[in-house]
C-alpha cells in the first residue's frame, strides 16, 4: 500500500474502471436480490424489460434522466470547484418553488412564450438562492459546506410543507398542493412535439426539458472548460492556493459554483412541476439530489459521462418501477440500494478494481513507450 | 577501521517505479564517530536513510547493525536495534505537549498515568545528560523551531537509541542555532552515541562530521576522513564536474525604482508582526537578495509584495500606483502593473498538478489575449504559448499536454520562471527559484535571472541559499523576525556578517563598512 | 409548586429520552473523528440498527438477541466505512452518504421482504423491549443510563489512556504515529468500530425501547443532529454531550408548543420547531458562537509520503 498509485491508460480510467465499478454494484444487488429469494436473473429482464421495452418505457426512461442529467450536473460543477454539494434535495426543492410562484403569479396573464422563460429563470434563480447560503457560509465564515447542505435540505423541507399546507394550497383541497397551472404554465411533452413533425409515440412524462438538459450539458462544458472563470473554478478545486495565486477569488468563485450548482439543481423543478404535474406538489426531488451524486461520481464530473450515467440512472428508475410492479417482493426501494452501492463503488472504493486492472494490462502489455520518467523526488 | 561498524549497508537498492532511487550502495558507519551523507536534491541520501529506519523496503541488499544481519520491516525494527530518526519535517503533533509526544509509541502501558510519571522522570536525566533543556509540558505548537528540534532528538534518545540519524536537521536553523546543534551532536558523540548526518551543506560537512560519504544519482561516489579533504573537492565529486562557486555578472547599471515599499507592517490575528516596518526599494536592472532563514518574515513580504495579502500598515508603490491597508490590490492588478511573481512553492502555489502543462502556462494570467477572447478561451493559442516558453526554456519534455505534475522539479520550475518571465515583467518576485532543482537546471536558471535584471528589470530574490543570493544579487538584504536587518552591497558580503544578521544579533547595523 | 415540579421533571425525561440516541451516536462519531475519519454515515449505521434490532426481537421475541443484532448490522457498515476510506484511501463524505442511501433503500427492502408491511417491523410486545427501569412515565430504559455513562467512558479512553493519546496524534498527525511504528490503519478501524458500536446502541434504543417497532426512515435526521452535536462540542465528549441535551430539549419543548399561541406571534408553525435545531446548527456552524476547529487530519486519507 505504500507504492504511488500510478495511473491507468486512459481507455482504462475513462471506461473500463467506472464499468467495472457498476459491475460490482450490480453483482452485490444480485446478491441480495437471491438472499430476498428471487432470481436476480428474472429480475433484471424484468428491469431491463420495463426500461426501454416499449416507447412508453423509453420516455418515461428518458424523463427520469432529464432530472439525474440536472443534479448531475449540479454536484459536478460543485466537485470541480472542490466542494460537495450534497444539498440538491433542496436546492431542488426551493427551485421547484421559485417555478411554481412564477406561474401562479403571472399564468393568467402571459402566454406561454413569456411565461415559460419566466418560470425557468424563477427556478434557476430560487436554487441558486438555496444553494447560496451555505456558499456563503463556507466562503465568509468557513463553515464546512457538507454539513450546512445537508442541514439546508431539511430546513427546506421544512419551509415546503409549511407554505404548502397553509399557503399555497388550493382552496378545497384535500391534499397539500396548489392549484392547477394554466395552459400556459405547461411545458410540451415530447408526444406532442415529436407528433407536430410527424413521429409517433406514446405518451409519457418526458417533455421539453431534456432539450433544457441537453443545453445545460453543452453549457457546463463551455462554462467549465472554454472561460477564464470555468479555468479559475478548476484552478480553485484543484489548489485553492495556486487560485489565489492566480489572482482569484476564493469567495467569489465559491458562490459561483455553488450558486451555479444551485440553479442547475432548481431545473428539476421545471421538469417536475411544468412539465409533468402542472402544479405544486409535495416531495417532487424524490432523491435525484442525492442520486446526483452517484451521476456526477460515475460520469467523472464531465458532461458526457454524467449523460451516460444518467440514462444508467433513468433506466434503474424506470425498471425498478416496473420490477416492483412485476415481483412483489421486490419494492421501489431497491431503486435506492442500487443507486447507494453505485455511490459506494463508483465513489469511495472506486480504486478497488485498479490493482486486478494494472494486473491484467500488465499480462497484456507491450514494452513500455514513451512513458515519461516519474519526477525526480525532491530532498531525497 | 577494524572495528565492527554500527551499520553496515550491503548492496541496497531502491527502485519506485523506474525511478532508481538507491543503486547498489554499500557503506560502514563506525560507532561513535559522526559520519556525514552528502549529496544534492535526489541523490538518494533521504530514501537510503529511510531503508535503513524500516520505512521503505529495499529491493535487495542487506542490513547489519552492530555485525547483525537485520530486517527492517518498519520502524518499530528499527527503533528495537537502536536507531533514532530525526526527520527534516518534524514528526511532532502540535496539540500535544512535549512529553506526550515523548511517549507517544513507548507509553509503558494502557493506562496513561504510570508512563507520564515515569518519561518526565527520565526526559529530566536525558536533559541533564545530554544538555537538551526542555519544558516538559509546553505545546509544542509554542516552541520554536530549534527546540522542536531538540524535542525530537529527545524523543529517540528516550527509545534507547544509540544510532542517531538527521536528515538535514540545519534546513531551518539559524547557523547560531545551527552551532548549538552540532555542540550536541559533539556531546552525543563524547557519549559514544553513533550519529549519521545527512545533508547538502558542504560547510556542515567539514565543521561536524569524522567521515564523510558522497552520494551523487543513487550511488557512492566517494568515502573521505572528513580531515582529508575540502569544500571544493566534495562538491566536485557532488556533482561529477567542477562546479563554478561564481557566475559571471556584467556591472549592474541600476535606473529608475520601479517599486518602493515604506513601513510595511503585517500583523495576524494573533497579534503576531509578521512583518515589521520593512522598507525596500527595488531598482530597474538590478537584483536584490533577500537572505535569511526560512520563516522570519520572507514569504510574507512575497505575498504583500505580489498582491495576495494586504499590509496592515505602511504601503507600497509600484509605477505610480499606491497600495495600502486603504486601497489594497490582488494579483491580478499586481500582473496588470508589470508585477510578475515566482512563488516559493511551486506545487502549492505556483502550478496545478492536475492541469496539463499548457494550462499551466497561463496560470494567473487565463483572462488576457490570445488566451481569451470574448469570455472565451482559444485552446490551441494556449497551447502553442506553452510550446514556445518550452522552447525558450528548454523544459522537457516539450509536451504542452502532459500533467504537470510528470515533470521533473527543475522542468517544472523552469515552466513556472518561463511562464512568468515571458510577460516581461517590470518587476520580477522570486522566492526560492532553485528549491528542489537539479545543477544544470540551478544554472539555467540563474542565467535567465541575470538575463532579465540586463535588460532592465528590478528582480527580488529571496532564498534561504546564501551561495545563491552571493552569487546572484547586486544588493543584498537580511530578514530576521520581519524586519530588514541589515543591507549590504554584494561587494562587502561576507558570510559570518551575514549569518550573525540572520539570526538577529547584529545588533543595529544597518549597513556594513560603511556606504 | 407540585405541578411545576411535575413539569420540569417531565420535560428532563423528555429530553433524555430524545438526547439518548444523540448521545450515543456522538459519542460513537467523536471516536471516529478525533482518529481522522469524518463519518457522514452516522445516520445509515443507526438505521440499520434500529431495523435489525427490531426485526430480531420481533422473530426471537429477545430484546438483548435484538440489541446484540443491531450492534452487528452497525458494525457491518462501520467495517464497510472503514474499509472504503482506510485500506482504499476513499473519499470519506461520499462513503457515509453511500452508507446513508444504501441503509435507507436496504432497510426498507429487506423489511417488505420479511415481513410484507411495507417497510415496518411487527410492532413489539413489552417483553421484546426494553422498558422503563424506575420511572415508567420517563421511558428510562437500561439505554439511556448507558448513553449516561458513555460520556465519562469516552472522556476516560480518550485522555486517560494509551489508545485514546495514539487515538488523538492519529486524528492530528498521523506521520508522527506511523513514524513511531504504530499501524495507522489499525488505529483507525478500532475508531471506526467504536463508532459502529454506539451507532448499534442507539439504533436498538430507537426500535426497542423508544418505540415498539422500526418504521422507515425512523432515525429522521437524527444522525445528522448527532454529528452537528460533535462539532457544537468542539470535539470533547462532555460539550458535546451538553449539545445533544440542548437539542433534546428542543425537541421536547417542539412537541409542547404545537397548537399553543404565543403572544405576539400567534400560533408557532410546527414546521418551524422541527427546522430549529438545523437552522441552530447552521448559525453554530456560521461562527457566531467560537470557532471549532477540527482533528487536523480529519476527512485526509493517509497514505505513506516520503
Amino acid at each position: 500500500m505504500s507504492a504511488p498509485r500510478r495511473p491507468l491508460p486512459a481507455w482504462a480510467e475513462i471506461a473500463a474502471l467506472p464499468l467495472i465499478n457498476i459491475a460490482l454494484a450490480f453483482v452485490t444487488v444480485g446478491i441480495i436480490v437471491r438472499i430476498i429469494g428471487v432470481d436476480p436473473f428474472h429480475a433484471l429482464r424484468f428491469l431491463v424489460l420495463g426500461a426501454i421495452g416499449s416507447s412508453e418505457a423509453i420516455g418515461y426512461t428518458l424523463y427520469y434522466t432529464t432530472n439525474f442529467i440536472f443534479t448531475g450536473l449540479a454536484v459536478a460543477v460543485a466537485f470541480h470547484a472542490g466542494l460537495f454539494n450534497i444539498g440538491g434535495e433542496g436546492q431542488a426543492y426551493i427551485g421547484g418553488l421559485g417555478c411554481g410562484l412564477a406561474i401562479l403569479a403571472f399564468d393568467h396573464f402571459l402566454p406561454a412564450w413569456a411565461m415559460i422563460p419566466l418560470a425557468i429563470a424563477a427556478a434557476t434563480l430560487f436554487g441558486a438562492a438555496w444553494a447560496a447560503v451555505p456558499a456563503w457560509l463556507q466562503a465568509w465564515r468557513g463553515s464546512h459546506i457538507v454539513i450546512t447542505t445537508i442541514m439546508f435540505n431539511f430546513v427546506a423541507s421544512a419551509l415546503m410543507v409549511y407554505l404548502m399546507v397553509n399557503v399555497l394550497i388550493a382552496p378545497g383541497s384535500m391534499t397539500p398542493q396548489s392549484r392547477n397551472f394554466t395552459a400556459s404554465g405547461k411545458l410540451p411533452s415530447m408526444q406532442e412535439v415529436l407528433a407536430a413533425v410527424g413521429i409517433q409515440v406514446a405518451p409519457s412524462a418526458l417533455n421539453l426539458s431534456i432539450v433544457l438538459a441537453v443545453f445545460c450539458c453543452v453549457g457546463v462544458w463551455v462554462f467549465l472548460w472554454h472561460t477564464p472563470w470555468g479555468y479559475e473554478l478548476r484552478t480553485m478545486g484543484h489548489n485553492p492556493e495556486a487560485a489565489v495565486y492566480a489572482g482569484t477569488s476564493i469567495k467569489r468563485t465559491t458562490m459561483l459554483a455553488m450558486c451555479l450548482s444551485g440553479a442547475l439543481a432548481g431545473f428539476v423543478g421545471v421538469n417536475e412541476l411544468m412539465g409533468v404535474h402542472q402544479r405544486i406538489v409535495l416531495d417532487f426531488p424524490a432523491g435525484y439530489g442525492f442520486a446526483g451524486i452517484a451521476v456526477a461520481l460515475m460520469g467523472r464530473s464531465h458532461p458526457l459521462g454524467i449523460v451516460l450515467a444518467a440514462l444508467l440512472f433513468g433506466a434503474l428508475q424506470q425498471g425498478g418501477a416496473e420490477l416492483a410492479f412485476e415481483i412483489p417482493a421486490i419494492t421501489r426501494e431497491m431503486v435506492v440500494v442500487i443507486q447507494g452501492l453505485i455511490i459506494l463503488f463508483s465513489g469511495a472504493l472506486a480504486h478497488l478494481p485498479r490493482p486486478w486492472l494494472q494486473w491484467m494490462l500488465a499480462l497484456f502489455a507491450s514494452p513500455r513507450s514513451g512513458e515519461v520518467p516519474a519526477k525526480r523526488a525532491e530532498g531525497s | 577501521m577494524t572495528a565492527i561498524p554500527a551499520i553496515e549497508l550491503q548492496g541496497i537498492q531502491k527502485s519506485f517505479g523506474n525511478v532508481h532511487a538507491v543503486r547498489g550502495v554499500s557503506l560502514r558507519i563506525e560507532k561513535g564517530a559522526i559520519t556525514g551523507i552528502v549529496g544534492e536534491n535526489g541523490a538518494g541520501k533521504s530514501t537510503l536513510m529511510s531503508i535503513l529506519y524500516g520505512l521503505y523496503h529495499a529491493d535487495a541488499g542487506e542490513i547489519r547493525v552492530e555485525g547483525r544481519a537485520v530486517r527492517m520491516e518498519n520502524p518499530r525494527d528499527a527503533i528495537a536495534q537502536g536507531i533514532g530518526m530525526v526527520h527534516q519535517h518534524f514528526m511532532l503533533v502540535g496539540t500535544f505537549t512535549v512529553l506526550e509526544n515523548l511517549v507517544l509509541g513507548a507509553e509503558g502501558g494502557a493506562l496513561l498515568a504510570g508512563g507520564l510519571a515515569a518519561a518526565r522522570a527520565e526526559l529530566a536525566r536525558l536533559a541533564r545528560e545530554y544538555g537538551l533543556a526542555v519544558d516538559p509540558d509546553a505545546l509544542v505548537a509554542d516552541l520554536s523551531v530549534g527546540e522542536q528540534q531538540r524535542v525530537e532528538i529527545l524523543k529517540v534518545l528516550f527509545r534507547g537509541a544509540r544510532i542517531l540519524i538527521l536528515d538535514e536537521p540545519s534546513a531551518v536553523l539559524t547557523p547560531q542555532e545551527t552551532d548549538q546543534l552540532f555542540r550536541i551532536l559533539a556531546t552525543l558523540r563524547e557519549r559514544g552515541v553513533t550519529v549519521v548526518l545527512i545533508t547538502h551543506k558542504l560547510r556542515e560537512i567539514m565543521a561536524a562530521t569524522d567521515h564523510v560519504y558522497v552520494m551523487r544519482q543513487g550511488q557512492i561516489v566517494a568515502d573521505r576522513r572528513t580531515a582529508d579533504t575540502s569544500p571544493e573537492e566534495l562538491a566536485e565529486l557532488m556533482v561529477g564536474r567542477k562546479v563554478l562557486m561564481q557566475l559571471d555578472k556584467a556591472p549592474k547599471r541600476p535606473g529608475d525604482v520601479l517599486l518602493q515599499a515604506d513601513h510595511l507592517t503585517l500583523v495576524d490575528e494573533r497579534g503576531v508582526r509578521l512583518l515589521d516596518d520593512v522598507g525596500l526599494e527595488l531598482r530597474a536592472g538590478e537584483i536584490v537578495g533577500i537572505a535569511g532563514v526560512s520563516g522570519n518574515g520572507q514569504t510574507e513580504l512575497l505575498q504583500v509584495l505580489s498582491g495576495i495579502r494586504a499590509p496592515t500598515g505602511g504601503r507600497l508603490v509600484v509605477r505610480g500606483r499606491t497600495i495600502d491597508p486603504h486601497h489594497p490590490t490582488d494579483p491580478a492588478e499586481m500582473r496588470d502593473l508589470g508585477v510578475a511573481h515566482v512563488p516559493e512553492d511551486r506545487l502549492r502555489q505556483g502550478m496545478v498538478a492536475a492541469f496539463q502543462a499548457a494550462e499551466t502556462s497561463i496560470l494567473g494570467y487565463q483572462e488576457e489575449p490570445p488566451f481569451c477572447r470574448h469570455y472565451l478561451m482559444d485552446g490551441p493559442a494556449v497551447g502553442a504559448h506553452c510550446a514556445v516558453l518550452m522552447e525558450r526554456f528548454d523544459v522537457r519534455p516539450r509536451a504542452p499536454g502532459l500533467r504537470s505534475s510528470s515533470f521533473s522539479g527543475g522542468n517544472q520550475q523552469k515552466l513556472v520562471l518561463a511562464r512568468e518571465m515571458a510577460r516581461e515583467p517590470k518587476v520580477l518576485l522570486v522566492g526560492q527559484p532553485t528549491r528542489g532543482v537539479d545543477i544544470g537546471a540551478i544554472e539555467f536558471i540563474h542565467r535567465e535571472l541575470l538575463k532579465s535584471r540586463d535588460q532592465g528589470c528590478a528582480v527580488l530574490v529571496i532564498s534561504v541559499e546564501l551561495d545563491e543570493i552571493l552569487a546572484l544579487a547586486d544588493r543584498i538584504l537580511v530578514m530576521f523576525a520581519g524586519r530588514i536587518v541589515g543591507e549590504v552591497p554584494a561587494g562587502r558580503a561576507d558570510e559570518r556578517t551575514l549569518g550573525l544578521m540572520m539570526a538577529g544579533a547584529a545588533p543595529a547595523l544597518s549597513e556594513v563598512e560603511g556606504p | 409548586m407540585d405541578d411545576v415540579l411535575s413539569f420540569v421533571f417531565l420535560m428532563f425525561a423528555a429530553t433524555l429520552r430524545v438526547a439518548t440516541p444523540l448521545v450515543l451516536c456522538a459519542m460513537g462519531g467523536l471516536f471516529s473523528e478525533k482518529s481522522g475519519i469524518v463519518d457522514v454515515g452516522l445516520e445509515g449505521k443507526m438505521l440499520m440498527a434500529a431495523f435489525f434490532a427490531a426485526a430480531t426481537a420481533a422473530v426471537t421475541g429477545s430484546a438483548w438477541l435484538g440489541v446484540a443484532a443491531a450492534i452487528v448490522a452497525a458494525e457491518a457498515m462501520a467495517l464497510l466505512h472503514g474499509f472504503a476510506c482506510i485500506t482504499w484511501r476513499g473519499n470519506q463524505v461520499v462513503s457515509g452518504v453511500a452508507i446513508n442511501i444504501l441503509a435507507a433503500g436496504l432497510t426498507v427492502v429487506l423489511g417488505a421482504a420479511w415481513f410484507a408491511r411495507g417497510g415496518q417491523t411487527p410492532a413489539l410486545e413489552s417483553e421484546q423491549r426494553l422498558m422503563p427501569l424506575f420511572f415508567p412515565r420517563a421511558g428510562d430504559s437500561i439505554l439511556v443510563y448507558v448513553a449516561l455513562a458513555s460520556v465519562p467512558l469516552t472522556w476516560w479512553i480518550i485522555e486517560r489512556t494509551r489508545f485514546g493519546l495514539r487515538l488523538r496524534a492519529v486524528g492530528e498527525m498521523p506521520l508522527a504515529v506511523d513514524a513511531a511504528g504504530i499501524s495507522v490503519a489499525w488505529l483507525r478501524y478500532r475508531a471506526v468500530l467504536l463508532c459502529g458500536l454506539f451507532a448499534g446502541l442507539a439504533g436498538a434504543y430507537l426500535s426497542i425501547a423508544q418505540n415498539a417497532g422500526f418504521s422507515r426512515d425512523m432515525t429522521a435526521g437524527q444522525g445528522f443532529i448527532a454529528l452537528a452535536a460533535i462539532i457544537f462540542g468542539k470535539w470533547r465528549p462532555f460539550p458535546a454531550f451538553g449539545a445533544c441535551l440542548i437539542f433534546g430539549l428542543l425537541d421536547a419543548v417542539a412537541i409542547r408548543l404545537q397548537g399553543v399561541e404565543m403572544p405576539g406571534m400567534g400560533e408557532v408553525p410546527v414546521q418551524l420547531i422541527q427546522a430549529l435545531p438545523y437552522l441552530l446548527t447552521m448559525f453554530l456552524l456560521a461562527g457566531f458562537i467560537g470557532r471549532a476547529v477540527a482533528p487536523k487530519a480529519a476527512g485526509v486519507p493517509y497514505e505513506k509520503e516520503h
